[in-house]
């Protein structure tokens, strides 16, 4: 169904937030969980991650990081506009401990996405201790919100202009060892998950990872986004998008989520040479 | 309906009229329709064929029932809207099914003509009446009245569900079409390729039911964005499953994950309902090389090894068995043949290969013969050791075969399921109460005519269901 834009908000250079309206959604959802939308017409099915939810407004939250074409589409639009399709929730919830220290990483556009999952293992009665990456000091988001439901928050800078000076990994490593936490999840870009993912492996730690491969339909049923997960193949979109951190094929991910890197590029020059890029 | 005696005399020994097609060569570069349709006067010097039985066993061997003696009696008079109403009595589709029913499996392989000369072409016939109708689809659904009795709810919007919002919204059931996709029509919208099937009929043939007041809800999982429980809290008396069998199966070899590798559902939902086909113009892309190699022996490995060829590749359709086991429509086969695929008979794949980069270079295959018959009736293949061979492929395409759309039953584990399929009773009526189903989810790949069957059977129960006097149900207090 299509799905009205209420609200949009700009987080960051090219991080931008939406709220549309999805009652049956929002009355679902649960953390770790996503959607798929067409902004347009026309537009590829790209898969978001369900970040929050408003029970009054009956409305759900996406965080987008404009950088291709459909996204790009995406925060094209206003508020008072609808995306042309939404579906979900998909995917399963993310699995959820109680009573332990928990570790929540995240990198980039991934901060949005561990809002929830953060929010559910505080609930659950854990204490949470998030590490968050930004390139820079102005690509910081959701600060104010991860601060409402973790215990300690740490951020990390690639230049250093907030936090600690390097990336999430390496915070990581300053700040803890191995059983410094008995659970975990890590949401962002695959050499920052599988980064950490080898540093915790004698950790004792059990890490979930949100994996983001490329999708089409988000139901099962074509395959594309398949994973391996501890030498099983794995559809991401019903059977994850969580998955063991320690045991996914992180190399094998990589490879297939540039698949189309080249024929993107063609899109884009066909779109500039007709006028659409921006 | 009295018989009504035909006012001219048939000539069965005429030869079948042949079915005009795209010259081979126009269709390697573009999607449109291959199989041109008959002019009128061929469809009445065919329709002239048919012996008009005192006992037609045509329509008996039909799963809808269709009144073929009758239509195509209405075309041998030159009443082409005639014909199309004979066929509305039981099926909005003549123009989908006219396209891809396998009717050398059922009609026309019942015909009586066909018992010494070829059969007449039914197939052929229906679709003429279809588009030759075209125009007064709105015109015919209007005449109907809105539904205004109960609500029932269908899950899917594949063929099934689609002649069951038929039968119910003409018993003035208030019928919701939920659909996981943005795009109706199930795998006709996203497996069956517009070379095959014009997505305006289809569209045409499932508006009509719009109009007849059936409701359609694209982008709704049942199961996900609500429940079976919560539909019928929301008031729907009854619910048919028609989700299909969207799973695909994979080959299970080592490098089945390298570029290039496809499901035959990924690589036909990127073409046919994101049309990666106009690529960059339609902004979702798909990957084919120089060669394609295509595993498998149904409709879906032809129709993939089709698109390939139209995506520039040099295709050939790999498969374990030899060609009298091929299970595709014999009409596909002979198109992909004169379309250039190649097919490799008695080999199956054992192992891909690729670059540095990740992306598929080359098939290892090994060559099958047929030994024993197994479960099926069909001899087995076994391998021949030994018989290893290589082939370069960029592209891989998986067509072997799909096991139902679980997320419905995942999320219903009261449903009562057999290795993934929904289990029903003789009136389609599944573990548990008004909840029915039919199709490929209780089937598994099947064809468009027999889910039809299921879903018309299903509506006929749903009916009876429903319209039986029911005590009302007491509520208890605390
Ligand atoms: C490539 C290909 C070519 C084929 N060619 C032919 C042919 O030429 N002739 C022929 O007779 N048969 C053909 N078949 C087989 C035929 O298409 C199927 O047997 C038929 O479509 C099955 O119909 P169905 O209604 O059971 O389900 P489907 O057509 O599979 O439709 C099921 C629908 O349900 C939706 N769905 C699934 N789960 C849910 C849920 N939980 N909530 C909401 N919606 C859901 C799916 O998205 C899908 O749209 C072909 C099949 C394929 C794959
Ligand atoms: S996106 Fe198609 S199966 Fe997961």
């Amino acid at each position: 169904m299509s799905a009205r834009i209420l609200n949009k908000r700009q987080l960051a250079p090219e991080i931008t937030l939406l709220d549309v309206e999805a009652p049956r959604i929002q009355r679902r959802w649960r953390a770790g969980q996503f959607i798929i939308i067409r902004p347009l017409e026309h537009s590829e099915r790209i898969p978001l991650t369900i970040v929050d939810s408003c029970a009054e407004r009956q409305s759900i939250t996406m965080v987008i990081q404009a950088v291709g074409k459909t996204t790009r589409e995406a925060v094209a639009l206003e508020p008072g506009e609808s995306l042309c399709d939404l579906v979900g929730p998909l995917g399963e919830p993310a699995e959820i401990c109680t009573g332990e220290r928990v570790l929540c990483m995240a990198g980039g556009v991934g901060v949005a996405e561990l809002l929830p999952v953060a929010r559910a293992y505080k609930e659950a009665g854990n204490t949470v201790v998030a590490l968050c990456g930004a390139r820079s000091d102005s690509y910081r988001i959701l600060d104010e919100e991860l601060r409402a439901c973790c215990d300690e928050l740490h951020w990390a800078t690639d230049d250093g202009t907030f936090g600690f000076h390097g990336n999430v990994v390496q915070l990581l490593l300053s700040l803890a060892g191995p059983r410094s936490f008995a659970e975990g999840h890590v949401i962002g870009p695959i050499p920052m998950m599988k980064a950490a993912a080898e540093a915790t492996r004698e950790w004792g730690l059990k890490l979930h990872a949100s994996l983001n491969p490329i999708m089409i339909d988000g139901t099962g049923m074509c395959g594309g986004c398949r994973v391996t997960v501890g030498g099983q193949v794995r559809f991401a979109c019903v059977d994850g998008p969580c998955f063991d951190a320690h045991k996914v094929d992180f190399d094998e991910m990589t490879r297939r989520t540039r698949a189309y890197r080249d024929l993107e590029q063609i899109a884009l020059q066909h779109d500039c040479r007709i006028g659409l890029g921006r | 309906m009295a018989a009504e005696p035909p006012r001219y005399k048939p000539n069965p020994k005429l030869p079948r009229q042949a079915l005009p097609l795209l010259d081979p060569d126009k269709r390697r570069r573009a999607a449109d329709e291959v199989a041109l349709g008959f002019s009128a006067e061929q469809a009445q010097a065919e329709a002239m064929r048919c012996l008009q039985c005192r006992k037609p066993v045509c329509v008996e061997a039909c799963p809808l029932h269709i009144d073929i003696k009758r239509f195509i009696s209405r075309i041998a008079l030159g009443d082409w809207q005639g014909a199309h109403d004979v066929i509305s009595e039981q099926s909005p589709f003549p123009g989908v099914c006219g396209r891809v029913c396998q009717h050398e499996l059922f009609c026309e392989n019942a015909c009586v003509v066909g018992k010494k000369w070829d059969p007449v072409a039914i197939g052929s016939l229906e679709r003429f009446a279809a588009d030759h109708a075209r125009l007064r689809m709105k015109e015919l659904a209007d005449s109907y009245p809105k539904p205004t009795g109960k609500k029932v709810a269908l899950v899917g919007s594949g063929p099934a569900s689609l002649i069951a919002a038929y039968d119910l919204v003409r018993l003035n059931y208030r019928v919701t079409v939920f659909e996981a996709l943005h795009q109706l029509g199930g795998v006709m919208a996203y497996g069956i390729p517009n070379f095959r099937l014009p997505r305006e009929i289809l569209h045409e043939e499932i508006a009509r039911l719009q109009n007849m007041g059936v409701e359609f809800v694209p982008d709704f999982i049942v199961g996900r964005t609500a429940t079976l429980e919560d539909l019928f809290e929301e008031g729907y008396e009854a619910v048919f499953i028609g989700t299909g069998a969207g799973l695909p199966y994979l080959m299970g070899i080592p490098g089945e994950n390298l570029i290039g590798v496809y499901t035959a559902n990924e690589f036909l939902t990127r073409v046919n309902l994101m049309e990666a086909y106009k690529f960059p113009e339609s902004p979702t892309p798909v990957r084919v090389g120089r060669h394609t190699i295509v595993v498998g022996g149904g409709n879906s490995a032809m129709d993939a090894a089709r698109w390939a060829v139209r995506l520039g590749s040099d295709v050939t359709i790999l498969y374990r068995r030899g060609r009298a086991e091929l299970k595709a429509r014999l009409e596909e086969i002979d198109h992909a043949e004169e379309e250039g695929v190649r097919f490799e008979f008695l080999a199956a794949p054992v192992a891909l290969h690729g670059d540095e980069n990740g992306y598929v270079r080359e098939m290892e295959c090994i060559r099958m013969e047929l030994g024993e018959p197994d479960d099926s009736g069909r001899r087995a293949p076994v391998p021949i050791p030994g018989s290893e061979f290589r082939i370069p492929a960029e592209t891989v395409i998986a067509a072997i075969g799909q096991a139902p759309n679980p997320t419905l039953q995942k999320a219903t584990p009261q449903l009562m399921t057999k290795r993934g399929k929904i289990v029903i009773n003789e009136w389609g009526e599944t573990s548990l109460p008004h909840v029915f189903a039919g199709g490929d989810v209780v089937r598994g790949g099947s064809t468009v005519i027999l889910a039809m069957k299921d879903g018309r059977a299903a509506a006929r129960a749903i009916h009876e269901a429903l319209s039986r006097e029911r005590q009302p149900q007491e509520e208890v207090k605390a």
